[in-house]
C-alpha cells in the first residue's frame, strides 16, 4: 500500500476516492463573500487618482469612408485632456458603430460634451447585411470547397426514407454584463499599469507591447474579477490601446474607458448566424447512412468558416457546402462554443425530421446510430438513458403534433453534443509558509466559472489542509502565466498545474520531516492536518508544526500544465432534453423542463459544476427564444444595441432545469475536462425539436420568437419529407 | 456622392433627463432658483455643481454635483461605493438595484438629487455587525452567482422582496425579481437562495 502511494505521487495521478475530502464535494466558492457584499472589485469598478473618462466617437453608418475630421473645438474644450483620432481622412469604416475618435476629459458627462463636438462628415458607401439567402449576396457571397466523404450519391440512392429541411441561427451578441473595457495609466515614459475585463490575463501585455511601443515585460495587467466574457474578451481591444495612448498623451493620468451598452452590443462580439438545407438519408430500420448540406451564414468581414457537420455522429457519406456571407453587420468572436450550437441545431433538427419522417422516436434514432459517435458512444448511450429517465421520455413522448384539444401543444425534444476542453498551459508558484499558510499564484482568471475555489480545492485536498488553509491569487501578470480561459481549458490548466506543484511542495516538506518521524519520504502521507507514517498514524506531526520546521523559509515549487501524468484529457459529452408548450394562437414558447446530463471527466467542485450546467442551459434557453442581433437593411445599423429589445431570459423564463453530472470511476479516470463550453451547444436544438414536437411542424430559424412560430404555423401542411 | 454630416449617437438617458426637465431653459446660475412652473413654484438647481447630503447605509455622505448626475454615478464615482453597477443604463436590468426608504429602485434612473433627504441602503449595507446577512449568506451556499455582476442587484431586490413579503410563492418571486437580469444564468440558485434566506428569516 505505501509503495503503491509513493509510486502514484511520482506518477502524478489525481488522488483515489477515498483519499478526496474535497474534490469532487459540493464546495461554497471561496470569492462568495466578496462578490454577495459589493466589494469584490471588477474593473469596471476601478476609480484611480486622478482618472480621466474616455470615450469613444463610433461611425452610425454601416460602410463609410471618411470624408472630413475636425477636433479642433474639442481639443480647446476645458476638461478635455486628450484627443486621439482613430481613424483619418480617407480611411473605409466597414460597420456602423466603428471607432472613430478616442476623448479623455475629467468625466463622464464632460467627455460625452467633447464626442459631441467632433466634427466628422462621411461619404456614405453601399452597404449590405442579410444573411439569410446567399442568393441576394451577389459578389458578398464567397463559397467554400465542396467537401465529400464517402459516396453520397449512391448513398441517397440507397436510402429508403430521406428528410429535407431549413434550419439556423441569428446573429446574436454576447452580452456580457460587465461590458469590455480598461483603465489605463502610464508610470513614467516606460512603464504601463492596466486594469482590463479580460480573459487572458497572461495574454494581454504581448498584445499591446507592440502598439504602445514598450516591452511586454513593462506592462502590468491586473484584474481581480471580471463580468463575463463568453468568449469576448481576449484582447486589449482597439479602446484598450486608445486608452492606453490617451493616458500617454494626459500626461501619464489613468484612462477608464469602458464602453456603453449599445457599443457594447455593437461592435465588442457578436456570434455567426449559420444557416442551412439540409438532406439525411436513413434505411428504414432508421440506420443513418447519408448527409448533405449546404450552409451559409456571416460574422461580418471575416469570411465564416465551414460547420463542423454532421455533428457528434459520423454519417458515413456526406457532401458539404458552405457559403460564408460578407456583410456589414460588424465584428464577430468567439461565442461560447464557436460553431458546435449551429451545427448541433442543423444536426439534431435534420435527424429528428428524419425521425418523424420514419415515424420514429428521435430517442430511439439516436441510440440506433448512437456507434457513429466513435469512442465516446457508450457515454452517451448511458447518458441518453438517464435523462430520459430524468424527462419520463417514454412515458411522455408522442409522435409529431400534440393531438390534445386547446391552443396549448407541449413536445419533448433532444439532442447531443460535444467539446475538446483539455486543460491549456498554465504555470503556477506554490509558496508554503512557515506558518502554516498556503499561497498559490498564477496569472489567471475567474470567469465565474469557480477557477479560484477549484485551485484551492485542488492544493488543500493534495496537502490534507483545510480549505481556509490555501489563498489563491490570480489576475496578475507579476504571477506566472496562464493560458487564456477559452476552450473550457482553465480547469483543465490550472488543477492540472496545482496538483502537480502540491505533489512537489509536498514531498519536498517530506523530506524535510521524514527524519523526525524515523521514516523515509516516500513512507509518508498529508492527511487530515498532519503529516504520518502510512499505516501508522500514531507516528505523525501537526501540519503546522512540519511547516514550522521550514526554518523561517518559505519553500515555493512551481508546477506546470503540460507535465508528466495525465492529469487532463479531452472530449467531454452530453445530453439534453427539452420540454415545452407552444400556445398556437399566439406563438409563445415556454420552457417547463430542461434535463442535462453531462460528463466532464473528473470533477473538481460538484457545485460550481452544476452551476455551469444550468447557467448554460439558462443562456441555452436565452439564445433559442430570444436572442438576436437585429440588422436594418435600410440603414445598415442594429436595431436593438439595448437590453430592452436585446432580450435575455429572466427568472420568469426557464421553467424547472435538472442537472445530471456523470461520475464514478469510469469518468475520474479521463482526468479533468473543461465544462465551460459544453453544455451551451444543445439547448437550440433540444428546444426546436420539442417545439416541433409539440405543434408539428419546424420552425426553421432561432430564435423561436413567436412571429416565427406563427409563421411556420401558417405554412404547416406542406411536408418536407419524402417516404 | 452623398455628403453627412454626423450628430453622433442617439439621445442618451443623461440627456433624456435634462430635457425633460426644465433646466435647458435656466440660464447658468449657481445655487437653487425659483420659477413659476405651470402655476407652481419649482426650485432650480444647477447646472453647475451644487452641494449635497446623502444618508447611505446609515452614514452621512456629502459631495458637490452637478444636477443631472445620478445616484447612481455618485454612488460608484464619489463615495466608492461600487457594489451597484452600471449595465444596461436605462432601467431594464436591475444591476443598480439599491433601497430608497426600503424601496427597491434603478439607482441609474434616480437622480442624485432628488435621492436627499431619504434612507438609501445599498448592497454594502447589508452586513450587521460584520455578518453577512441571511441571503447574503443563502447566495453562497446556493451558489446563487457566477462572475457575480448581477449579484449585488439581485441581494439587494431578494431583500425588498423579502422585507414585504417574507413568504414569496414562485409567482412573488417572478415578479418581485423580474427587473433583474443575470447573463451567467444564475436563476435556479437565486430560486433556491430565496427559498433557503425565507425560511432562516422565519427562523427555521
Ligand atoms: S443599470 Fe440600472 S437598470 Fe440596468
Ligand atoms: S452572475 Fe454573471 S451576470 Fe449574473
Amino acid at each position: 500500500m505505501a509503495e503503491r502511494d509513493a509510486m502514484e505521487m511520482a506518477e502524478y495521478k489525481w488522488p483515489e476516492p477515498e483519499r478526496r475530502r474535497l474534490i469532487g464535494k459540493r464546495i461554497s466558492r471561496v470569492d462568495g463573500p466578496e462578490k454577495v457584499t459589493g466589494r469584490a472589485k471588477y474593473t469596471y469598478d476601478v476609480n484611480r487618482p486622478g482618472m480621466l473618462a474616455g470615450k469613444i466617437l463610433r461611425c452610425p453608418y454601416a460602410h463609410a469612408r471618411i470624408a472630413r475630421l475636425d477636433t479642433s473645438a474639442v481639443e480647446k474644450m476645458p476638461g478635455v485632456q486628450a484627443v486621439l483620432p482613430l481613424k483619418k481622412v480617407g480611411d473605409e469604416i466597414l460597420w456602423a458603430g466603428d471607432e472613430v475618435v478616442a476623448v479623455a476629459a475629467v468625466d463622464e458627462p464632460t467627455a460625452e460634451d467633447a464626442i459631441r463636438a467632433i466634427v466628422v462628415e462621411y461619404e456614405k458607401l453601399p452597404h449590405f447585411v442579410l444573411d439569410t439567402d446567399p442568393k441576394a449576396a451577389g459578389e458578398r457571397a464567397r463559397p467554400a470547397a465542396e467537401q465529400v466523404e464517402g459516396d453520397p450519391d449512391a448513398a441517397f440512392r440507397e436510402a429508403e426514407v430521406v428528410a429535407e429541411g431549413l434550419y439556423g441561427m441569428s446573429l446574436i451578441t454576447h452580452c456580457c454584463l460587465e461590458a469590455h473595457g480598461a483603465v489605463v495609466e502610464w508610470e513614467g515614459e516606460n512603464n504601463v499599469l492596466v486594469h482590463i475585463s479580460t480573459q487572458a490575463v497572461s495574454g494581454i501585455a504581448g498584445q499591446m507591447a507592440g502598439p504602445l511601443g514598450v516591452p511586454a515585460g513593462n506592462i502590468r495587467v491586473k484584474q481581480e474579477h471580471i463580468g463575463g466574457g463568453f468568449g469576448s474578451k481576449f484582447g486589449p481591444d482597439s479602446w484598450g490601446i486608445a486608452a492606453a495612448r490617451l493616458s500617454k498623451m494626459a500626461g501619464g493620468r489613468p484612462v477608464k474607458i469602458m464602453l456603453e451598452r449599445d457599443a457594447e452590443l455593437m461592435v465588442a462580439g457578436a456570434r455567426p448566424s449559420y444557416y442551412g438545407r439540409v438532406r439525411v438519408g436513413a434505411k428504414r430500420d432508421g440506420t443513418v447512412i447519408a448527409w448533405e448540406s449546404e450552409t451559409w451564414g456571416t460574422g461580418g468581414i471575416p469570411p465564416t468558416s465551414p460547420l463542423p457537420v454532421p455533428y457528434v455522429l459520423r454519417i458515413p457519406n456526406q457532401r458539404k457546402r458552405h457559403i460564408a456571407i460578407v456583410t456589414n453587420s460588424g465584428p464577430a468572436r468567439a461565442w461560447r462554443a464557436p460553431l458546435h450550437p449551429q451545427a448541433c441545431l442543423l444536426t439534431m433538427a435534420a435527424l429528428d425530421d428524419l425521425a418523424a419522417a420514419l415515424r420514429m422516436d428521435p430517442l430511439d434514432l439516436l441510440l440506433k446510430n448512437i456507434e457513429l459517435a466513435g469512442e465516446r458512444a457508450d457515454v452517451y448511450r448511458e447518458e441518453l438513458q438517464i435523462a430520459a429517465e430524468l424527462m419520463e421520455w417514454k412515458k411522455r413522448w408522442h409522435p409529431r403534433g400534440d393531438p390534445s384539444p386547446g391552443p396549448i401543444k407541449r413536445g419533448l425534444g433532444v439532442s447531443i453534443h460535444t467539446w475538446p476542453g483539455r486543460g491549456h498551459a498554465c504555470r503556477c508558484d506554490l509558496t508554503i509558509h512557515p506558518d502554516g499558510s498556503v499561497e498559490v499564484k498564477l496569472g489567471s482568471q475567474d470567469l465565474g466559472t469557480g477557477t479560484r475555489t477549484a485551485i484551492a480545492i485542488v492544493v488543500a485536498d493534495t496537502l490534507g489542509i483545510p480549505l481556509e488553509a490555501v489563498r489563491v491569487r490570480i489576475g496578475d501578470t507579476q504571477y506566472p502565466p496562464a493560458g487564456g480561459s477559452g476552450g473550457s481549458t482553465t480547469i483543465g490548466g490550472v488543477s492540472s498545474a496545482a496538483r502537480r506543484a502540491a505533489l512537489d511542495a509536498l514531498d519536498q516538506l517530506f523530506a524535510r520531516i521524514a527524519p523526525l518521524l524515523n521514516a523515509s519520504p516516500d513512507q509518508l502521507e498529508a492527511w487530515d492536518g498532519r503529516i504520518r507514517v502510512k499505516g501508522d498514524p500514531s507516528r505523525s506531526i501537526a501540519w503546522e508544526h512540519a511547516c514550522a520546521r521550514l526554518d523561517g523559509m518559505p519553500l515555493t515549487v512551481r508546477g506546470e500544465n503540460p507535465g508528466p501524468g495525465e492529469l487532463t484529457t479531452a472530449g467531454a459529452a452530453g445530453v439534453q432534453m427539452a420540454d415545452v408548450s407552444v400556445d398556437i394562437e399566439t406563438g409563445i414558447v415556454r420552457i417547463n423542463k430542461m434535463v442535462a446530463v453531462q460528463d466532464c471527466g473528473l470533477i473538481i467542485n460538484m457545485k460550481t459544476a452544476e452551476s455551469q450546467c444550468y447557467g448554460a442551459m439558462i443562456m441555452g434557453i436565452s439564445y433559442a427564444l430570444y436572442e438576436e442581433k437585429i440588422m436594418d437593411p435600410v440603414t445598415g445599423r442594429m436595431l436593438n444595441p439595448n437590453m430592452e429589445f436585446y432580450k435575455l431570459a429572466g427568472l420568469a423564463d426557464i421553467g424547472e432545469l435538472v442537472v445530471h453530472m456523470m461520475t464514478g470511476e469510469k469518468y475520474d479516470r479521463r482526468g479533468v475536462i473543461g465544462l465551460g463550453e459544453p453544455p451551451v451547444i444543445s439547448p437550440g436544438a433540444a428546444i426546436s425539436n420539442a417545439v416541433a414536437n409539440a405543434i408539428g411542424v419546424r420552425v426553421p430559424f432561432l430564435p423561436l420568437t413567436p412571429e416565427r412560430v406563427l409563421e411556420a404555423l401558417a405554412k404547416k401542411g406542406g411536408s418536407h419529407a419524402r417516404v | 456622392m452623398e455628403k453627412q454630416h454626423s450628430r453622433a449617437g442617439s439621445l442618451s438617458r443623461r440627456d433624456f433627463l435634462k430635457v425633460s426637465g426644465i433646466t435647458l431653459t435656466v440660464p447658468l446660475v449657481i445655487g437653487p432658483r425659483v420659477l413659476k412652473v405651470a402655476g407652481a413654484e419649482v426650485k432650480v438647481f444647477g447646472p453647475g455643481r451644487v452641494p449635497m447630503t446623502f444618508t447611505i447605509n446609515g452614514k452621512t455622505y456629502r459631495a458637490e454635483l452637478e444636477p443631472r448626475v445620478t445616484l447612481l454615478d455618485a454612488l460608484r464615482n464619489e463615495f466608492e461605493l461600487t457594489g451597484a453597477k452600471r449595465v444596461c443604463d436605462r432601467g431594464t436590468c436591475g444591476a443598480c438595484t439599491v433601497l430608497l426608504d426600503g424601496k427597491p429602485v434603478y439607482a441609474c434612473s434616480v437622480l442624485a438629487i432628488e435621492a436627499q433627504g431619504r434612507a438609501i441602503t445599498t448592497v454594502e449595507g447589508l452586513m450587521q455587525n460584520g455578518k453577512l446577512h441571511p441571503i447574503q449568506q443563502a447566495f453562497i451556499e446556493n451558489d446563487a452567482l457566477q462572475c457575480g455582476f448581477c449579484t449585488p442587484g439581485f441581494v439587494v431586490a431578494c431583500k425588498a422582496l423579502l422585507d414585504r413579503n417574507p413568504n414569496p410563492t414562485p409567482e412573488d418571486l417572478v415578479a418581485g425579481l423580474g427587473g433583474n437580469l443575470c447573463r451567467c444564468g444564475t436563476y435556479v440558485g437565486i430560486r433556491a437562495a430565496i427559498a433557503q434566506a425565507a425560511r432562516m428569516q422565519r427562523g427555521g
